[in-house]
């Protein structure tokens, strides 16, 4: 023991000569000391290893976020080019008719072509006259055409307009330096064409403007002129009828099942059935739908309608079990105390247990329609992945929703597209987001704690 | 085990209104919609090689004319023909996009489903590249070879048929590249596929022997010689063309298989490979040159002029010369134009089967 700490006393005096401190020395470590080492060390691996995992799969979200962001920000401006027309009346109503048919039936294409033609006399062959009339989006005749036929006054007169640019130059604009003309084939953009549009910027004949058509206009085959107005619309058609059928059917359902049914086979059957039908994989429903709704019933294909009780067939069994859950939650004291006071078993869940419940129940309802606001693949079987330019106005007529539309924006050969898909993801998860700011406001604002 | 009081079996007593209110409001929104009114939208169904072409036409349209704009629906031309020949009325679609030739089987599902009066709209033609990355030289590859590429059995060298063997271009002919063999194309429920194994497999298949001596019978033949190899050379890319074209941008040296419009979107990127000597261009296309192309068609049931207004208007758009003619608007959308004869005979079909009768 002596001997010891006489080997201690000469290690201490070792190390204060060579300035260390002398209290510290290492010591042969015990089997025990040596397992709570190796403890450590495993624990601390679990912590890196999910540590790591998080940051994977926020590199992942960060890079998918950045990718749509990159691509898609230039979508919400669009280019512009001030084009002197001339409301011919040689060329809108040559008969000078005015009437309906004549005035939506007319070359409106021509004023354009000549105001161009006007404006870059040097187009002289064919083929430079396409190149020239291919700056402008082949839609920019529509606006005209609804400007005469709002107001044929205009015929005879001449105005300045602002036109949309056609896509491959609108991208151009939007993404090239213009400093140089390198890289202009990957905009199938010419020499000659490039001229021009340095012209017209020098003429401050051009300008970059917020994309209204976006949210104004519905589907198109020109990705300048397309928008996400009927899809909007569509999808909050669809969400309408879903919550109208899901909600008072999952909540009704919920509460039978948790306050009123007697425990037997056939609750048991039921239960089991809607835990397996929130696992179903969503296209089975869209099979259902169409069988059902659109077959047997006769309802009407590609409608809101369809797409809606599809949806809330989808949601309903989520519906049911977040529900379920929040009445369980509620102690069953509260039953107790107003059964006490007289209430019936029905005024007992209605104006106790169910109040009690609902902002459980509001917060798992609108994570589920966040989830059907997000489904594409049952809609595909009812016919609403669909090529719609109208918005719809009512329940049956024929509509699409955001996510198809982003899903058949992608199918599409143009590369305008590309911007345009982009955008409509960044609507989205801007929407799915807001849903789900709300789901936790509600349930930190409303929530009980027993 | 239930953790909640169960009220109803604790104290049997009069039940409220309120909960049945739910249940009958739920009922009633459900079975609401048994009244459905008229349609006021025509319905196209089908291909999704023709629906770029199919709506641009149906916006032109619904822009243009008092019509509402129809409705386009992608469904593959298989899907679309079944739906439209499932029967005549309101219900059923008015016309089916395709991309090849409807079939007689198809045809008696119509004949037995009561659609009798189907008309045949040719709209134009598409032609199917063979395209790699620009990276890369253009190459002139023969029906044969792209045959021994993808074919699930070659003629060996003693004459019977071995599963392919080939995993490099150079193996097929030392011309071609030192490259692993990898091309990109569409999946069997795609009317590009079909025209595909036509066009290219079946030619290059009837010369063989090999072939002839395995399936004496002509109908297994065929079949055999329209099947692509699964070994992990030829790669299925599903419906979505813009796929293929991004696999080719970041794989030099794959190949793709897809639709003209795709390779005129992006010739800053792809080259469109020679077939038999003749490149895939516009001109080339239209005039029957180049051998991997196929006509598109619409298909339109003459009855259903009465359930959807502007049928007839619709297809004499279709027909028109400022959309299907040499400088229409599909044109510049990537669809090689019919000759102008044809065209003329379309329009006059047109004109025929869907003329006003009264």
């Amino acid at each position: 023991m002596f001997s010891f700490a006489g080997r201690r006393a000469k290690i201490a005096i070792r190390r204060m000569q060579k300035n260390k401190n002398p209290f510290i020395f290492s010591r042969g470590k015990t089997p025990a000391q040596k397992w709570m080492v190796r403890r450590k060390k495993r624990e601390k691996w679990f912590r890196r290893c999910g540590l790591a995992s998080i940051l994977i799969s926020l590199m992942f979200l960060g890079g998918l976020i950045l990718s749509v962001i990159g691509n898609g920000y230039t979508a919400f401006t669009r280019v512009q080019i001030l084009l002197p027309v001339e409301f011919s009346a040689d060329i809108i109503d040559p008969e000078g008719t005015r009437t309906v048919a004549a005035l939506s039936g007319a070359d409106y294409r021509k004023l354009i072509r000549n105001s161009l033609a006007k404006l870059f006399p040097e187009a002289e062959t064919r083929r430079e006259q396409m190149d020239l009339h291919a700056l402008i989006s082949k839609g920019a005749y529509y606006k005209i055409r609804r400007m005469v036929m709002e107001d044929p006054s205009l015929i005879g007169q001449s105005h300045d307009l602002w036109l949309p640019a056609a896509s491959n130059v609108d991208l151009f604009i939007k993404r090239h330096s213009m400093s140089s003309d390198a890289g202009l084939g990957n905009y199938k953009i010419n020499a000659m064409q490039y001229a021009w549009l340095k012209q017209l910027i020098e003429g401050k004949r051009l300008r970059k403007v917020f994309n209204t058509t976006f949210f104004t206009s519905g589907d198109s085959q020109e990705p300048e002129q397309a928008g996400i107005l009927s899809s909007i619309t569509g999808s909050l058609l669809t969400i309408l009828v879903c919550i109208f059928c899901a909600f008072p059917m999952g909540v009704a359902t919920a509460l039978y099942l948790e306050e009123f049914a007697r425990e037997n086979w056939f609750t048991d059957l039921i239960e089991i059935n809607i835990n397996n039908l929130a696992a179903v994989p969503s296209i089975i429903y869209g099979l259902l739908g169409l069988s059902v709704y659109i077959n047997i019933m006769g309802m009407p294909r590609s409608s809101a309608l369809v797409g809606g009780l599809v949806l809330a067939l989808l949601v309903l069994p989520v519906i049911v079990i977040a529900t379920r859950n929040a009445l369980r939650a509620v102690p069953p004291s509260i039953r107790y105390a107003a059964l006490a006071m007289g209430a019936t078993p029905v005024q007992v869940a209605v104006h106790h247990t169910f109040i009690y419940a609902l902002p459980g129940i509001m917060t798992g309802f609108i994570l589920s329609i966040a989830r059907a606001l997000g489904e594409t693949s049952p809609l595909l079987m009812i016919g609403m992945v669909a090529f719609v330019t109208d918005v719809p106005r009512s329940l049956v007529d024929p509509s699409t929703t955001l996510p198809v539309q982003i899903y058949l924006w992608t199918n599409n050969p143009e590369t305008g597209f590309v911007e345009n898909t982009a955008a409509a993801i960044m609507v989205l998860l801007v929407v799915l987001v807001c849903i789900n700011v709300l789901a936790g406001w509600v349930r930190r604002r409303f929530e009980i704690k027993w | 085990m239930k953790p909640c009081f169960n009220v109803s079996t604790a104290i049997p007593g009069p039940r409220s209104g309120s909960c049945s209110v739910f249940l009958v409001a739920a009922l009633a929104v459900f079975f609401l919609p048994s009244a459905v009114q008229a349609r006021d939208n025509i319905h196209i169904v089908g291909s999704s090689t023709v629906y770029p072409f199919t709506t641009v036409v149906a916006e032109e349209f619904g822009k243009t004319t008092g019509f509402s704009a129809p409705i386009v629906e992608s469904t593959g031309t298989g899907g679309g023909i079944k739906l439209l020949c499932g029967g005549v009325g309101e219900s059923f679609p008015d016309m089916a996009n395709a991309s090849r030739a409807i079939k007689e089987s198809e045809l008696k599902l119509c004949a037995d489903n009561g659609v009798k009066d189907v008309t045949e709209i040719k709209i134009g033609y598409d032609g199917i590249i063979i395209a790699n990355s620009k990276e890369k030289e253009l190459y002139d590859l023969s029906k044969q070879q792209i045959f021994s590429a993808l074919a699930k059995q070659v003629p060996g060298k003693d004459g019977k048929l071995v599963n392919n063997p080939y995993k490099m271009w150079s193996e097929i002919d030392p011309a071609l590249p030192a490259v692993k063999i990898e091309v990109y194309g569409p999946p069997t429920t795609s009317g590009t596929r079909d025209a595909f194994v036509e066009l290219v497999m079946e030619k290059a298949c009837a010369g063989e022997e090999a072939f002839k001596a395995a399936w004496p019978e002509e109908e297994m033949r065929k079949k055999n010689c329209h099947l692509m190899r699964e070994d992990g050379h030829y790669i299925e890319s599903g419906e979505n063309d813009n796929l293929i074209v991004q696999k080719l941008r970041s794989n030099p040296q794959a190949f793709g298989i897809f639709g003209y419009s795709f390779l005129e979107q992006n010739l800053d990127t792809l080259n469109g490979n020679l077939v038999d000597g003749v490149e895939p261009t516009f001109e080339a296309i239209a005039d029957g040159s180049y051998p991997v192309a196929r006509p598109l068609f619409i298909y339109a049931k003459n009855k259903h002029v009465d359930f959807a207004p502007g049928i007839r208007e619709f297809l004499k758009e279709l027909v028109s010369d400022k959309a299907a003619g040499m400088d229409g608007y599909l044109a510049v959308k990537g669809l090689i134009p019919l000759p102008e004869e044809e065209l003329q005979e379309m329009q006059k079909r047109v004109s025929d089967a869907f003329s006003v009768k009264k």
